[in-house]
């Protein structure tokens, strides 16, 4: 899931300064989850925009904003509604943004944050799970990514820095490596943690990444 | 003799620890390293330490050099990629500094720069193994080098840390990536050193026990409160609390303290780190008797 937050509505009005005519794009899955882009969010943003005497001139929820070819189709379909508008703003992650941004001629901007790839831990409260390194490591983590989870991406152990299990820049936060070693422990494979780890491969995530699946 | 043959005859060392300055001015630091010559083997230089921008250690170093002191550099994987890292050990060896101590960095997010970006591109196992790379004529990608660096490696472990056998763990892997001696972090407490001794008694390193002076009742109380892996016990804090002059029963303590060390030969040295009061380390080694 791409966990995203709502930006603050004066920094919304900021982008749409002298553009009195909005189109809403909504999303049906992160953004819904993460009630920064469903239908109600969708609602709310019209009556702010409304409230600052501004005409919304449609919406929609795209299902989802991140698939190309579903936003062509579905924002074929609204043509005349985003064309009267001055701007349109998208309720989704970054991805959204750009994808709605390629489809269409009027300016995109996004009232989204996009925050990170996380779990959804229970209504409104997630945590960031990971970071899309490029080469998983939690084959030999006990399913707990050091990347991650470990303020310093440490690939070898923990720092010093860990106090009560919690890690000394936010103790909110377990160390991972505490977390880690537990786990191992208790299934007997704490030997998996004597190999030294090589420096990550970083050339494996030169961005912008591209994939091609093979069928 | 240096650190490393030092620690190879197997003769007590004592090291010390000094910041660069924030700003260019290294007077102070020239005159405590003078107070200290010929008293400790070798001094280590701060890598910007607590994420703080200051002169770099590679800096530090050099000074004390030119001071007649052997130093220790402090290298962390915080601010530097692989490539300056490299760059960074080859530079020291190339103006003599030896002795290299590979840390994985405090995060950037307690310095005075919260909001730079953390590197953390390799961890201190990383850094040794680079540094044993580049002793054998190659940098980390098998690149030959136009002569060869010469380095005594070491590294950093937490013995007050549950659990122990994760530093523990932490700590074999340094020693196989190259690590020859550690410094702990600071240990007040003397059954902590000698219990942590114990389990690591099969291990190939030579290990110095960190030794922080109090100076008051507050710095134990914060370091207890704030710093991982340092414990100050109920009864050091209540000889603090009674004593008229606090900064000299800190120094008494920690004289006790390294003078059972070598007595007892619990470790191979130890390393005092004076956090800002380096003009204090000579009384403290008239008060250890060195």
């Amino acid at each position: 899931m791409i966990i995203s937050k709502q930006k603050p509505f004066k920094e919304i009005l900021e982008f749409l300064n002298g553009k009195n005519k909005i189109f809403i794009t909504g999303c049906s899955l992160c953004a819904t989850s993460c009630m920064t882009g469903g239908q109600q969010q969708i609602e709310e943003m019209k009556e702010k925009l409304e409230k600052q005497g501004k005409t919304v001139t449609g919406s929609v929820i795209l299902d989802p904003s991140c698939h190309k070819l579903q936003v062509k189709a579905t924002l074929k379909k609204q043509k005349s509604q985003i064309n009267a508008a001055d701007a349109v703003l998208c309720m989704a992650c970054g991805n959204g943004v750009q994808t709605v941004s390629s489809c269409v001629k009027t300016l995109v901007y996004p009232a989204n944050d996009t925050l990170f790839i996380g779990e959804i831990e229970r209504i409104g409260q997630y945590q960031q799970a990971c970071k899309a390194c490029g080469q998983c490591e939690l084959g030999w983590t006990a399913g707990i990514c050091p990347i991650t989870k470990c303020a310093k991406s440490l690939l070898n152990g923990p720092c010093g820095g860990a106090k009560n299990g919690k890690c000394e820049i936010n103790p909110e936060n377990d160390c991972a490596w505490i977390l880690i070693y537990n786990r191992l422990k208790d299934l007997n494979m704490l030997n998996t943690l004597l190999e030294i780890k090589p420096p990550k491969d970083y050339s494996k995530s030169l961005h912008p990444r591209k994939l091609a699946a093979s069928k | 003799m240096g650190l490393k043959e030092k620690l190879e005859h197997n003769e007590f060392a004592i090291t010390a620890e000094m910041a660069p300055p924030k700003g260019i001015d290294f007077g102070r630091i020239r005159e405590c390293a003078q107070a200290v010559k010929g008293r400790v083997d070798a001094v280590n230089v701060t890598d910007f330490q607590s994420a703080v921008v200051r002169p770099s250690s590679l800096g530090g170093a050099k000074i004390l050099l030119e001071e007649g002191l052997e130093p220790v550099m402090q290298i962390t994987g915080r601010d530097r990629n692989r490539i300056a890292i490299q760059g960074e050990l080859l530079s020291a060896a190339a103006l003599g500094i030896k002795n290299i101590l590979a840390l994985t960095g405090d995060h950037t997010s307690i310095g005075d720069h919260p909001e730079a970006r953390g590197v953390f591109d390799i961890d201190s196992v990383g850094i040794l193994q680079a540094a044993t790379k580049l002793m054998n004529g190659e940098d980390i990608n098998g690149h030959e080098l136009s002569g060869i660096p010469e380095y005594f490696l070491g590294a950093s472990v937490t013995p007050l840390y549950e659990p122990v056998e994760l530093q523990i763990i932490k700590m074999v892997k340094k020693i196989q990536a190259g690590a020859k001696f550690f410094q702990t972090q600071a240990v007040y407490d003397i059954d902590v050193i000698k219990g942590f001794m114990e389990k690591i008694k099969d291990l190939d390193a030579k290990v110095l026990v960190g030794v922080i002076p109090l100076k008051s009742v507050g710095m134990a109380k914060y370091m207890n409160n704030n710093v991982p892996g340092i414990h100050v016990p109920d009864e050091i804090i209540d000889r603090m609390k009674k004593a008229q002059d606090k900064e000299k029963e800190g120094l008494n303590i920690a004289a006790e303290f390294i003078k059972q060390v070598r007595e007892e030969k619990i470790c191979a040295g130890v390393h005092i780190m004076a956090v800002g009061a380096e003009e204090n380390l000579p009384v403290l080694f008239d008060m250890c008797g060195f």
